[in-house]
């Protein structure tokens, strides 16, 4: 039912929408909890565990019952809470976990099995046979049990997310957090004031209240128009804070256009990190029920969401409204619904001294005895201090007293304080250095001892960031409602039947009861063995009422059991939104080679190397496999020339009068011997003496080093060379930068290359192995640098990569010409294979300088990192796993990953001898080919060695050779 | 968490690259056998201050030698490796 004269809602706008099918309507500034309630609609949903019909408890985040799925558009969402969806036009809502309807569902029988159903049920009954869990009970207990079910299509939505930094983040913006805001904001301070409700005022738009003798709205709205103004302040509506992590970081969840009728390209949400100097916590404080007999009926709800749907929306939970309290606050409710014109039939209050004296039937000492309607409440039987009584009620509005919203301050550990004046759990002083909570969040419930409090904390925080105070003049609080709140603790009432303490996961006093019965005493022992506080609400409103009631049975305070951990979030949090950006290419990113679109458009597959995208190899019209275009590449090589980009091997500029001594200390070799327009070989190695990477320093100028490393260990070369210089020589006059992109690079090999870039130059090329020279190439100077990966006769052109697309285009046209053409991944790793050549499938880690052949590398005339621990006796053999080639008889497939025993043993582990790093089919050679690990290796070359995969079941027997197949002396290499 | 650079000031955590204990600041000797194990493999799992290298990788590529509290989170200090060896260097200990 609907009231015309209240509410903040907009009349004009009427708001279709459907639930379960049917169709409704309600207004703008409706959520779907109260444009159900103003339809009358009470039943919005069945529990957890005993399919209980169930209807909407709460006014905002903590509601534990009205879990619905929404369909909007092609999204579907399920686990909503109604107290959070706001209408739009078109919206189709569904209640969750039942069937086949809402009215009549099956699995209500589970409530009639209830007493076989209680905690611990799983864990007793299912565990054997093991095997069945997985198959048979799991499947089974997750359909009668659960919440909605999830869309089986992607998530299409977008989400952002977003950084925000500022001097103080005010969390909550009802009284407490506005006057904070304007304290801070007034003083100067970079402020951000974020609340999870549509607009800000926190408890001022849910109560009739009155602030400087007018409505309290009035208030609001010119302080919110002053700090609307100020360039310095940052006001977040629609965003939960939901953690506070180390130095001063908190997430929070913007639902930027969530149940908003699709506006434009505004993502869903944004998840918000924000870095804050201080925080205030003003979160206000949640009421909190009272268990006892059947308390779980839809018509049952907390006192202040019954007062709130009638003073925010105009909506009227019931017809004939009762209320049960322990607490003077819920007075609030029957008196605002009366001056609305409501019908309040009764209040009940748990304590023998109330006041009596309000405008509708009072009872005093009441002590509920049980509810009644099957799909509603229909009617309260109780005891009160006169007797017992029988009362018509379709809607009672519950509070047990009010918990502060501490959640946030104990998120990095802290534990709150019990205080007894309020019966609830108040921060501690100092919980969080940095974060000062006020208002109802520090136990202060009046709304002028809230603003004083907001007000205070900011004065705190600009005392603590050495800003000064606003005039006083500017501190002037208004006049507002400054009642006491009396409570006496009441937690449960005894109760023979089901009381309900967590209805989000429907656990009673009966679980907790066995609980204590079966040792489960500690708190978190409890909350694991019955699931209580567990649910998405995360026991908002239930926990302490868990725990008091736990204290209770187990025979001692609340402030000796204590809370359970707080763990961020304070509320539910999607996934999608922590993750955005993060799918398909914002996974990762893409790094492109100049050459990229050409290759792309001649149909070569692109493979993954790193985050670099290389081609695999270049098919032409005919070739049906890989391995026939692969072959033919490495023949274009061997016989005339191959084209390949090598942009992605890391390039690091070394500069400096001290380059080639740091040289020396980052090479096992010397360095300081290369003469100027020379190219040499090195390795380097880790300080545990193991190889780092290996690659090709050229000594370009004066002063002046170009280092190349292999394209998987680029970055983590360049941070070895970082830490170096600067932990053991930052006195050098060295500097060393990553020029990787600046420069595209091309191999061109093969006995035509050097024809191919005289062509290409238009002038004689005479440059010996291992030599470097610039070259001129039209307007710009390439460097050319005659080095090779593939065994053959080999330069490698660099320019500036804007140059790239386009030399790579002529490189290719003037391949043709020789009878050349491109080559890709593929051939690369064959022609490199055939030649013994190391990529990091053979240092991978754990192998040594000594390993890999390449002692002689290992200078003794000079210091060098790892030089120390590579001379361990352990890393110099005998027994050492040492890198040799393997051959294949013809006809017999060999394969990376193939492990090697010995030719009279059982190939198991206990014979195991080594292991293939790399195995390529070598189109030169006419076999299968192998790099290998052999234990003491180099002296077995000759023999044989049996080659076992065990995955993909290959059995062979292979010929130990020395690892370079191909051209052993060098003689094409040096041409 | 954040970390302060000592260049950029304070920034994400994941800006930076943790690589280990401050121990890997001084080489022993060459022929230092027992040093080097200590270098390489013997460290203390400490509850409370820690001192350790994180390098500004997504930042100014500085080495920096962070102080910080494993019980609390606290980060109590941060400075440039560089700058500590170029005042190590000048007493003359190198
Ligand atoms: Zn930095």
């Amino acid at each position: 039912m609907r009231l015309d004269h209240l509410g903040a809602i907009d009349r004009s706008m009427p708001v279709n929408f459907e639930f379960d099918g049917v169709a409704y309507s309600g207004f703008a500034g409706d959520t779907l909890a109260s444009a159900l309630l103003a339809n009358g609609v009470k039943l919005t949903g069945r529990s957890f565990k005993y399919h209980r019909p169930r209807g909407i408890f709460t006014i905002g985040s903590a509601e534990p019952n009205a879990m619905i799925t929404l369909i909007e558009g092609a999204q579907r969402t399920p686990n909503l809470r109604a107290s959070m969806i706001e209408i739009y036009e078109g919206i189709r809502a569904f209640s969750q976990n039942n069937w086949p309807s809402l009215r009549h569902d099956v699995m209500a029988i589970n409530d009639v099995f209830s007493p076989f159903l209680g905690a611990g049920f799983y864990y007793k009954t299912f565990m054997w046979p093991r095997k069945f869990w997985e198959n048979i009970y799991e499947p089974v207990i997750r359909r009668a049990a659960g919440l909605g079910s999830l869309a089986t299509e992607p998530d299409q939505s977008v989400s952002e997310k977003a950084f925000a930094h500022c001097d103080l983040l005010v969390i909550g913006g009802g009284p407490a957090g506005l006057l904070a805001a304007r304290t801070a904001a007034r003083a100067g301070l970079d402020v951000i004031l974020a609340d999870e409700d549509t607009t800000l005022g926190g408890r001022l738009l849910y109560e009739q209240e009155e602030i400087d003798d007018a409505p309290a709205s009035l208030w609001l709205q010119k302080l919110l128009i002053e700090l609307r103004a100020l360039p310095n302040v940052r006001l977040m509506t629609r965003t939960t804070v939901t953690g506070l992590y180390d130095g001063g970081t908190f997430s929070a969840l913007e639902r930027v256009s969530l149940h908003m009728q699709p506006a434009g390209d505004l993502p869903r949400e944004c998840f918000w990190r924000i870095v804050a100097k201080h925080a205030i916590l003003a979160a206000g404080a949640l009421e909190r029920p009272i268990a006892f007999a059947n308390n779980d009926r839809p018509g049952i709800m907390l006192a202040n969401a019954v007062r709130g749907y009638v003073n925010r929306f105009g909506v009227v939970p019931g017809l004939k409204v009762s209320i049960f309290a322990n607490n003077d606050d819920a007075r609030r409710t029957a008196r605002d619904l009366m001056a609305a014109g409501v019908n309040v039939v009764a209040i009940l209050d748990s304590r023998a001294d109330a006041p009596s004296a309000e405008n509708c039937p009072v009872y005093l000492k009441v002590e509920i005895l049980n509810t009644e309607g099957r799909h509603g409440l229909t009617h309260l039987r109780f005891r009160h201090a006169a007797g017992e009584a029988y009362l018509a009620t379709d809607c009672l509005g519950l509070s047990g007293g009010w918990n502060p919203s501490l959640h946030l301050a104990c998120h990095m550990n802290g534990r709150p304080a019990w205080n007894d004046a309020i019966a609830a759990f108040v921060p501690s002083v100092d919980m969080v250095a940095g974060l000062t909570t006020a208002g109802a969040a520090a136990g202060v419930f009046s709304t002028l001892g809230a603003m004083r409090s907001g007000q205070d904390a900011a004065l705190a925080a600009l005392i603590s960031l050495k800003v000064k105070a606003p005039a006083k003049s500017k501190l002037r609080l208004p006049d507002a409602d400054d009642a006491t709140y009396r409570i006496t603790p009441l937690w449960a009432q005894k109760s023979d039947t089901r009381a309900w303490v967590d209805l989000a996961n429907d656990v009673t006093t009966k679980d907790i009861d066995l609980a204590v019965q079966e040792g489960f005493i500690s708190v978190e022992h409890m909350k694991r063995y019955t699931t209580q506080g567990m649910a998405p609400d995360q026991g908002k409103s239930a926990n302490v009422l868990a725990l008091a009631y736990l204290a209770d049975t187990s025979g001692r305070e609340i402030a000796q059991t204590g809370t359970t951990t707080f763990r961020p979030p304070f509320a539910p949090q999607s996934i999608g939104a922590m993750g955005a950006g993060g799918q398909k290419k914002g996974f990762a990113p893409e790094r492109f080679l100049t050459s990229h679109a050409a290759s792309v458009s001649l149909g070569a597959p692109m493979i993954e190397a790193g985050l670099w995208y290389r081609p695999s190899y270049f098919p032409q019209k005919g070739e049906t496999t890989w391995r026939e275009t692969c072959d033919r590449e490495v023949g274009l090589v061997r016989s005339a020339v191959g084209v390949c980009d090598v942009s992605t091997l890391g390039k690091i500029d070394i500069q400096g009068q001290d380059a080639a001594r740091f040289l020396d200390f980052i090479y096992t070799n010397t360095m300081s011997t290369l003469p100027e327009g020379r190219v040499r070989y090195g390795i380097m190695l880790r300080e545990d003496g193991h190889v780092l990477d290996d690659g090709t320093t050229a000594h370009l100028g004066p002063n002046h080093y170009l280092m190349t490393t292999t394209t998987s260990a680029a970055s983590q070369v360049m941070r070895h060379l970082d830490f170096v210089h600067q932990a053991y020589c930052a006195d050098w006059d060295l500097s060393t930068i990553s020029v990787t992109e600046n420069w595209a690079q091309f191999a061109i090999a093969g006995p035509k290359a050097r024809a191919l870039i005289e062509s290409l130059s238009g002038q004689p090329i005479n440059l010996s192995f291992m030599g470097f020279v610039n070259l001129q190439l039209s307007e710009i100077v390439a460097r050319v640098f005659r080095i090779s990966f593939s065994g053959e006769e080999s330069y490698e052109l660099a320019v500036p990569a804007r140059y790239g697309a386009s030399l790579w285009h002529k490189l290719i046209v003037l391949a043709k010409t020789y009878e050349g053409g491109p080559y890709g991944m593929e051939a690369l790793n064959v022609l490199r294979i055939e030649k013994g050549l190391l990529t990091h499938a053979e240092m991978h880690g754990r192998v040594t300088a000594f390993d890999l052949g390449l002692s002689s590398k290992m200078s003794s005339k000079k210091d060098f990192i790892g030089r120390a621990a590579a001379g361990r006796a352990g890393l110099l053999g005998p027994g050492r796993e040492e890198l040799v080639g393997l051959i294949a008889p013809v006809g017999h497939t060999i394969s990376a990953g193939a492990h090697l025993y010995p030719t009279d043993k059982a190939p198991v582990r206990e014979n195991d001898q080594g292991y293939v790093t790399s195995a390529c089919y070598s189109p030169t050679l006419g076999r299968y080919l192998a790099l290998a690990f052999l234990r003491d290796g180099r002296e077995k070359q000759g023999q044989e060695i049996r080659l076992v995969d065990h995955l993909r079941d290959l059995d062979v027997l292979c010929q130990v050779e020395n690892p370079v197949f191909y051209d052993n002396t060098g003689e094409r290499l040096r041409g | 968490m954040r970390i302060t650079c000592p260049h950029c000031g304070p920034r994400d955590r994941r800006e930076f690259t943790y690589y280990g204990d401050k121990a890997y600041l001084t080489r022993p000797a060459l022929e230092d056998a027992r040093g080097w194990d200590g270098f390489l493999h013997l460290r203390d799992n400490i509850a409370g201050e820690v001192q350790d290298l994180w390098y500004h990788e997504l930042g100014c590529a500085a080495w920096i030698l962070v102080t910080r509290n494993t019980v609390t989170h606290e980060i109590n200090h941060t400075s440039l490796i560089a700058q500590l060896h170029l005042t190590t260097s000048q007493k003359g200990t190198k």
